[in-house]
């Protein structure tokens, strides 16, 4: 623990395609303490546990290395200490190859601190009476093609890992709030039931968690919210005190946005009951929350109020489900939308006509109703775009769709045009249970030496 | 008369499984009452009918002048197995924000 008074928690990812520029902007010219990369979305650990079976040294994000080539040295070289979640299904072997890039820099032997533990799939599998949230049914009934089992850890074990004084900590599941509360536990020295301040750090670390959300991204409307100089947005940080004050601001001199507008958004975001926010290290309520416009760019944030933590944590659950198989193509002109339509029922004959069947299936005409639906009362278009897709067991039903879509070019309506090739995805489907924290065993290595 | 969701607040959808939420956030404080007797859960059902299966909760955030509506059963199965284009369901904002109301 240092004596700080303040610390300024930068963003730098809000899942593993984010840009990568504003990150480096924020590290060269932030000010900041700390830079956390949050890149795992729902399915990406059984993604890279698929990867990792492949190849053992695999399974951490792929994005890993352009991401520290880009900010590692100006992080080491200003002291910025980074965590992240991107050691996705191997920790180890991202915190291994972190070392690696930073040798290759010239930054010499860096060490990395990891998280362990979030990988519950050897529990789990020995308690399949434990209930999937989403309808209730025993976990058993997807243990068959289980791919993996990640517990969302909290901010506790990551501040653990902050202590050890490596500049850089990784892990895999953690939740995305829990990444930026780790700094502010590890500087300040907040206790787990000092709930004032865990519901405030919980609350910046949940408007910064997606990066540029807050900064004007996915955010603007012409005349109506304009957002200057979206091209060049910037990348957030909070500037957090020891007594739980908090001030949302972001990398000088970019462009975008940040007002009480666009944090209201991003407050709201992805939260279900706003009296109930749980993540692993406080029940959060936003309800008290207000938000303040201090200075251009500068928001503070008051009022967050927490119940404590509960006793168990949230585990994703990825499994194998089968294939979604889809094709595309496109009708202009006269009649367009009536060709798309005869189109799509001479495919669905065909397949059925072939014997296969879908557990789900669905007809989109892009330009029409794809997004929100009802057909019936959308204004024709000029062109529209056909597309089909379908899900099922068997990977040649799903291949299949495509085939037959792109056959409309010579055996379909008149004038189809521009058919992609068949697709075919693999279906990592998840599910969720809730684990009591006392059968997780939560631990921090250190790769390298401190 | 009428106006829209549109002229009063703004919105983003979020996701988590197979459940939509939606903010409703209004620009001006005074729109807040209005939007609380008039833009009811039901009103709202009734809007994605044809997308989600419901059921739709809505959650006032006074503080915020907003409201949060959770739509259940909203994004075809989840965003792990959606055959959706938009498997996260982020344009859902959109028919929140064309919903008509009786004009104030």
């Amino acid at each position: 623990m240092t004596s700080r008074e303040t610390i300024r928690v930068g963003a730098g990812a809000g899942t593993s395609d984010d840009r990568m520029v504003p990150a480096l902007e924020l590290a060269e010219r932030g000010d900041i303490d700390y830079l956390v990369f949050e890149c795992l979305a729902e399915r990406t650990v059984s993604r890279e546990n698929l990867a990792r079976s492949k190849d053992a040294n695999l399974g951490y994000a792929p994005s890993l290395h352009a991401r520290l080539r880009l900010v590692l040295p100006a992080c080491i070289r200003k002291g910025i200490r980074i965590v992240s979640n991107m050691g996705a299904a191997n920790p180890l072997g991202g915190a291994r190859a972190t070392r690696k890039e930073a040798a290759d820099l010239g930054l010499g032997d860096v060490p990395v601190a990891v998280v362990l533990g979030d990988d519950v799939s050897s529990i789990v599998k020995h308690r399949p009476g434990l209930k999937l949230i989403e309808n209730g049914e025993p976990l058993e009934s997807i243990l068959p093609t289980m791919i993996s089992a990640n517990a969302y850890l909290g901010a506790d074990v990551v501040c653990e890992a902050l202590n050890t004084g490596a500049p850089i900590v990784l892990s895999g599941r953690v939740a995305d709030p829990s990444l930026f509360l780790a700094p502010m536990l590890h500087e300040f020295g907040w206790a787990h039931d000092d709930l004032p301040k865990i519901a405030q750090g919980t609350a910046a670390g949940h408007l910064l968690e997606c990066t540029a959300s807050v900064t004007g991204g996915c955010f603007g409307w012409p005349g109506k919210k304009d957002v200057p100089d979206l091209a060049r947005n910037g990348y957030p940080f909070a500037d957090v005190k020891a007594d739980g004050s908090v001030v949302i601001g972001k990398t000088p001199g970019t462009g975008g946005r940040l007002d009480v507008m666009t944090c209201t958004e991003q407050l709201i975001y992805e939260i279900h009951d706003p009296t109930a926010y749980i993540t692993p290290d406080c029940v959060l309520d936003i309800t008290g929350i207000s938000l303040r416009q201090e200075a251009p760019d500068r928001v503070r944030v008051e009022g967050a109020r927490a119940r404590p933590r509960t006793e168990t944590y949230k585990v994703n659950v990825g499994y194998a489900d089968g294939y979604i198989g889809e094709g595309e193509v496109s009708y202009g002109g006269i009649d367009a939308v009536e060709r798309a339509k005869w189109a799509a029922e001479i495919v669905k004959e065909r397949l059925k006509l072939q014997g296969f069947t879908y557990d789900d299936f669905r007809v989109d005409l892009i330009g029409m109703s794809s997004l929100h639906d009802r057909v019936e009362i959308r204004p024709q278009p000029y062109e529209v775009r056909l597309r089909m897709a379908g899900r099922t067991r068997e990977r040649k039903a799903a291949h299949a769709i495509g085939f037959e879509v792109r056959a409309m070019h010579m055996h379909g309506p008149g004038g189809a045009g521009g058919a992609c090739e068949p697709r075919v995805r693999d279906v990592l489907a998840v599910k969720s249970v809730l684990l009591p924290k006392n059968l997780v065993n939560a631990q921090v290595v250190v790769e390298g030496s401190l | 008369m009428s106006v829209r969701v549109y002229d009063l607040a703004h919105a983003r959808a979020g996701d988590k499984g197979n459940t939509s939420n939606i903010s409703i956030i209004c620009y001006d404080a005074k729109h807040w009452g209005f939007l609380s007797r008039e833009l009811t859960p039901e009103r709202v059902m009734d809007a994605f009918k044809h997308i989600a299966k419901g059921p739709v909760t809505r959650y006032p955030l006074r503080n915020l002048k907003a409201f949060n509506f959770v739509i259940e059963n909203a994004l075809g199965g989840g965003v792990t197995i959606s055959l959706a284009q938009d498997i996260h369901g982020k344009s859902l904002s959109n028919v929140m924000l064309a919903i008509e109301l009786p004009d104030p």
